[in-house]
């Protein structure tokens, strides 16, 4: 009983924040582990039945653990490093160009849809007429599928002149969705004593919204951001496919994919590359969150 | 000497969410001066709040009149004549100690240097500058609303309007926060304070008047001048009258409730 009120009281004047991190950090570990563990527990168990088993008469087709559908993970970290094509550089300095280029193009989506998606939400924090009249459109759009959005996109752009614009506006048109409605919500999900306190000083609309509304939906925007960021990625890639673009990871993907017979690893490790750039951006935003959100860092736990 | 606040005949009616009225308050005649520490108590759906609200133009009466300042309620609140408290201390989390007390000082677009001098001030007057660069989640509930009642004073209005400011505080502190506000109250001279409380001995300790209210429909039952003493201190707890007049409080509460409980109320 004692015990344990004391370790109550030690927990309460320094928070166990570190050891959770840890533990964190030491579950994400183990799921790498076991998700390699299954990996290749997996072929070995395909490759041992002769990748077909038999249950009950029908027989079970275990091909896609051979090595063309499912490379061993050390040839995939293996492919790293070898030439990406016959005597050319090595596959991670394509990679890191072509995730570079990818990403600059992300960046600019993010920026736009950032903008886009945040005026629309102030716009429609300010006027429910507005927001009734615009926003069913705003979710509308989400539900028309990206892919058939894009070669429209790529048509217009190069009729304007702007090609190099057609991903970015592309990542974009997914960015802006997750930012609109995350900083609508936390823009008018403001408790209402709080907004009472700025009606007792008088206070404008301006700065009801710059010292009210904005800063308490932070985290919120943050939230969106960083669905955004990750959200940008996959659009710049899915933007390069039509494109006609020579760069880009998109493009990586689809030349690697048309060669996969010949190579399999090149097209996991692709893959792979795309998900960390992702990540990247994503760890980007939420170091900037912490930066700026610094009266919640601790709350959080 | 004109009244600073001067209610007459004043009623609020809400329409409830299935179309019946519900009648918060009626027939509302008060009027306090300058210089006042007055409570409102009473059960609730008195409407106590309502009427705080209404001084506060926070919300709108429905008939009557009423008169802040000799101008509207509106126009009082727009020329920030009062300072408000609320129940819960309503601290913006992003700001720190001393930003939250400076937000009016902000708003009202006092310069830079005035704005750090009247907070520092303030939480002088309230006893926390130790605290200022903390956030306020690092504070107790106390120590919350004592920094809500220094922005509420930042800009020296000449009105607190205070609603049950200190309800959520335990039995101790709410006794150490109500003598911290008698002192301030007693250094901020000619300061007209309105508190709603439902704690009678509270009302008696901190008033000059207590206006005692009746529920359904709300209206004002008894008003009771407090004589104790002052400077008031933990003596005055002991005094007879205190005792009495508690007391006296309790029986216009019970009398008030009572009577619309038996239905012969009108």
């Amino acid at each position: 009983m004692a015990t344990q009120e004391m370790r109550a009281a030690r927990r309460a004047e320094n928070p166990p924040a570190d050891s959770g991190r840890y533990r964190t950090l030491f579950v994400s570990l183990l799921l790498v582990v076991l998700l390699a563990l299954v990996w290749e527990g997996a072929k070995a168990f395909g490759s041992s039945v002769g990748y077909s088993l038999d249950v009950g008469g029908t027989p079970i087709d275990l091909t896609i653990f051979n090595d063309t559908q499912l490379p061993h993970l050390g040839d995939i970290f293996g492919s790293f490093g070898e030439p990406a094509q016959r005597n050319g550089a090595p596959l991670y300095q394509m990679l890191i160009e072509s995730g570079l280029y990818t990403l600059w193009a992300a960046f600019r989506g993010f920026l736009m849809g950032g903008v886009i998606g945040f005026a629309l939400a102030i716009l429609f924090a300010h006027s429910m007429l507005l927001q009734r009249g615009l926003l069913p459109y705003v979710i509308a759009s989400q539900t028309v599928p990206i892919l058939a959005v894009a070669p429209m996109v790529v048509i217009w752009m190069g009729r304007m002149g702007a090609t190099e614009w057609s991903v970015p506006m592309i990542a974009a048109y997914l960015t802006f969705f997750p930012v609109t409605i995350y900083t609508l919500r936390g823009l008018t999900s403001v408790p209402a004593t709080a907004l009472e306190l700025m009606q007792t000083y008088a206070a404008s609309r301006r700065e009801i919204l710059f010292k009210l509304r904005l800063p308490s939906a932070l985290p919120q925007i943050f939230t969106a951001l960083k669905i955004s960021a990750t959200a940008s990625v996959v659009g710049a890639i899915i933007g390069e496919l039509p494109s006609g673009i020579q760069s880009g990871l998109g493009i990586a993907i689809l030349n690697f994919a048309r060669y996969y017979n010949q190579s399999p690893p090149r097209l996991w490790a692709t893959i792979l590359a795309a998900g960390l750039l992702g990540i990247l951006f994503f760890t980007v935003i939420a170091v900037v969150e912490r930066l700026v959100v610094r009266w919640k860092a601790e709350v959080s736990e | 000497m004109a009244p600073i606040i001067s209610i007459n005949n004043l009623s609020k009616t809400f329409r409830g969410a299935d179309g019946v009225n519900v009648h918060a308050l009626e027939g509302i005649n008060l009027e306090v001066q300058q210089g006042e520490f007055v409570s409102l108590i009473g059960p609730s759906g008195c409407g106590k709040s309502t009427l705080l609200r209404i001084i506060a133009d926070l919300v709108q009466s429905s008939s009557g009149s009423i008169m802040v300042n000799g101008k509207s309620p509106q126009q009082a609140r727009k020329d920030r004549d009062y300072g408000f408290v609320f129940q819960s201390p309503t601290l913006y989390e992003w700001r720190t100690v001393l930003k939250n007390v400076q937000l009016p000082l902000e708003i009202m677009k006092y310069s830079k240097e005035k704005r750090d001098e009247r907070a520092r001030e303030m939480l002088k007057l309230v006893e926390l500058s130790d605290f200022e660069s903390k956030f306020p989640w690092q504070l107790s509930g106390g120590m919350q609303q004592r920094v809500s009642i220094a922005r509420a004073l930042a800009f020296e209005p000449g009105i607190l309007l205070m609603d049950e400011p200190f309800g959520a505080l335990d039995e101790m502190t709410r006794e150490r926060m109500n003598n911290e506000l008698l002192s301030i109250w007693r250094k901020l001279t000619g300061m007209t304070v309105i508190f709603v409380t439902h704690s009678i001995s509270e009302a008696v300790y901190l008033s000059s008047r207590v206006v005692v209210m009746s529920p359904r429909p709300g209206r004002i039952s008894e008003l009771i001048d407090i004589h104790l003493p002052r400077p008031r201190g933990p003596q005055t707890r002991d005094h007879d009258d205190f005792f009495h007049l508690t007391n006296k409080v309790r029986h216009a509460l019970r009398h008030g409730v009572g009577v619309t409980a038996m239905g012969i109320g009108e």
